[in-house]
C-alpha cells in the first residue's frame, strides 16, 4: 500500500511539474493573472468604493455574495460541530474537591450531586493544575489580544485586517482562556446559548446589511444606496463593509469557540483542556 | 542538468508547492490514522493556500492598500494609481476565505473523528475496518 501510494504520488507530482513549464515566471507583472480583472480591481477600487485596501474592497463589495456564503459555511460548520457531539445526558461520575482540606471525592452515583458552593468544588479529572506563572501571563495578555482582534476589525478598510482574522484573533483569545484556566471557567464567562446566538446574529448583520439595500431601492448588497442612512453619505461602500464585517467578525468568533469547546469536552462542556 | 536548474530557480515557488502538496496527498493515502490523514488533508490546503498566494506576486510591487489614499482628504487619490505598483489583490481575498473555511471544516472533520473514537475506541483504520466486518 505504502510503495503503491508513493508511486501514484511521484507520478502526480511529476505530471504537476512538467505543467508548472507552461506557467509564468515568480513574481512576473504580465502573468495572466494580473492582467486582466485584477487591474480593473487595482485602479478603479478606490475610486469606485473609497476603501484603500483593495483586499477588503474585493472581498466585501465585488464579491460580497462570495463572503456572505463563506459566512453561511462557517455557521454552518460550527452548527455540524454543535449536532454531531453536543451530549445533554449528565455524567455518572463526578469528581469534587473539598476546598479547605483539598481532599477530592470521586462521586460513581449520578444521583447523588453535591451542591457546589463554598465548601465544595468541581474539579476536572483531564485538568492539570497549571502554573500560577502561566495563568498571570494570560490573564494580562487576553484583553490585549481582544483589543487588537476589535482594532483589526475595525481598521479592515485603511490597513491589513478585516472580519475574518480579527473574528479569528478574538475566538483564539477565548481559546487562551479555556486553556490557561479550564474549560468550565470559559463556558462560565460565555454560556452556549449566547455564544450559538452570536454566530447567528453575525451571518444576520451581514445579510440583513445585504437585505436592506433591496428596499431602499438597490440591487441586494449594493451599498451606495445606503447613502441616506449613514452620516457620510461620501463613504458610504466603506460604511457598508465596516458592518458586514464587523458580522462576519461575530460570526466567526462563535463559531471558532463553539467547535474548540465541543472537540475538547466531546460536546458535554464539563470537562476537557 | 544545467539547463534545469535556472528552470527551476525562475519558478521556485511551483516546486516548493508542488512537493508540499504531495507530502500532503502521500500522507493521505499512506496512513492509517485518520488524525495523520486530516493532517494531511491540511498540508494539502496549505500547499494550494501557498500556490495562490504566490501567482498573487509581482516584482517590485508593494502589499495592495493604496498608499496616497492614507492621510489625504478628499482630493489626496487624484494621483493615477498604477496597476504594476501592486501586488494582484484577487488571490489573496479567494484565499483569506479559504483559510477560515478550512479551519471550519478542519474543525467539523475532528468532530467526526470524535464520534468515531467515540463509538469504535480507535481511530486506525485497519482496525476500525475489522470492528465494521464483525457485524
Amino acid at each position: 500500500m505504502r510503495v503503491l501510494a508513493f508511486i501514484i504520488v511521484c507520478l502526480t507530482g511529476a505530471l504537476l511539474l512538467y505543467g508548472t513549464g507552461e506557467f509564468p515566471d515568480w513574481g512576473d507583472p504580465q502573468s495572466p493573472a494580473s492582467v486582466h480583472l485584477s487591474n480593473v480591481y487595482i485602479e478603479k477600487a478606490l475610486e469606485q468604493t473609497q476603501v484603500p485596501n483593495l483586499v477588503t474592497a474585493v472581498l466585501a463589495d465585488y464579491r460580497g455574495f462570495d463572503t456572505m456564503f463563506e459566512t453561511a459555511v462557517v455557521f454552518c460548520a460550527g452548527l455540524a460541530c454543535f449536532l454531531l457531539l453536543r451530549d445533554f445526558r449528565e455524567k455518572k461520575e463526578r469528581y469534587y474537591r473539598h476546598t479547605p482540606t483539598g481532599v477530592i471525592l470521586h462521586v460513581k452515583d449520578s444521583k447523588k450531586i453535591i451542591k457546589v458552593g463554598k465548601e465544595f468544588a468541581h474539579m476536572d479529572k483531564n485538568w492539570v493544575p497549571s502554573d500560577l506563572i502561566i495563568k498571570s501571563v494570560c490573564r494580562i495578555l487576553i484583553p490585549f489580544i481582544q483589543i487588537y482582534a476589535l482594532y483589526v476589525v475595525a481598521h479592515g478598510d485603511f490597513s491589513p485586517g478585516g472580519g475574518f482574522q480579527g473574528g479569528v484573533i478574538f475566538g483564539s483569545s477565548l481559546i487562551l482562556l479555556a486553556i490557561s484556566y479550564d474549560l468550565k471557567t470559559l463556558v462560565r464567562r460565555i454560556k452556549e446559548k449566547v455564544l450559538g446566538i452570536w454566530a447567528a446574529v453575525g451571518v444576520l448583520i451581514y445579510v440583513g446589511i445585504a437585505a436592506i439595500c433591496m428596499p431602499m431601492g438597490g440591487n441586494f448588497l449594493d451599498y451606495s444606496v445606503l447613502a441616506p442612512l449613514v452620516w457620510d453619505p461620501h463613504h458610504v461602500r466603506a460604511l457598508g463593509m465596516l458592518g458586514v464585517e464587523i458580522g462576519v467578525g461575530i460570526a466567526v468568533t462563535a463559531v471558532m469557540a463553539i467547535i474548540y469547546i465541543n472537540i475538547v469536552s466531546e460536546g458535554r462542556h464539563e470537562e476537557g483542556l | 542538468m544545467t539547463d534545469l536548474l535556472p528552470l527551476i530557480v525562475a519558478k521556485y515557488n511551483y516546486w516548493l508547492y508542488v512537493i508540499l502538496m504531495m507530502i500532503g496527498l502521500y500522507a493521505m493515502i499512506a496512513k492509517n490514522n485518520l488524525i495523520k490523514k486530516l493532517v494531511g488533508m491540511n498540508i494539502f490546503q496549505t500547499a494550494i493556500i501557498l500556490f495562490y498566494v504566490s501567482i498573487g506576486y509581482k516584482k517590485d510591487a508593494t502589499i495592495p492598500i493604496i498608499q496616497s489614499a492614507h492621510g489625504g482628504g478628499h482630493g489626496a487619490h487624484e494621483a493615477a494609481i498604477h496597476a504594476a505598483d501592486y501586488i494582484n489583490p484577487l488571490p489573496h481575498v479567494l484565499m483569506l476565505t479559504a483559510i477560515v473555511v478550512s479551519v471550519a471544516t478542519f474543525g467539523v472533520a475532528m468532530a467526526l473523528a470524535v464520534r468515531v473514537y467515540q463509538r469504535y475506541q480507535t481511530l486506525e483504520e485497519d482496525e476500525l475496518r475489522m470492528r465494521l466486518s464483525e457485524k
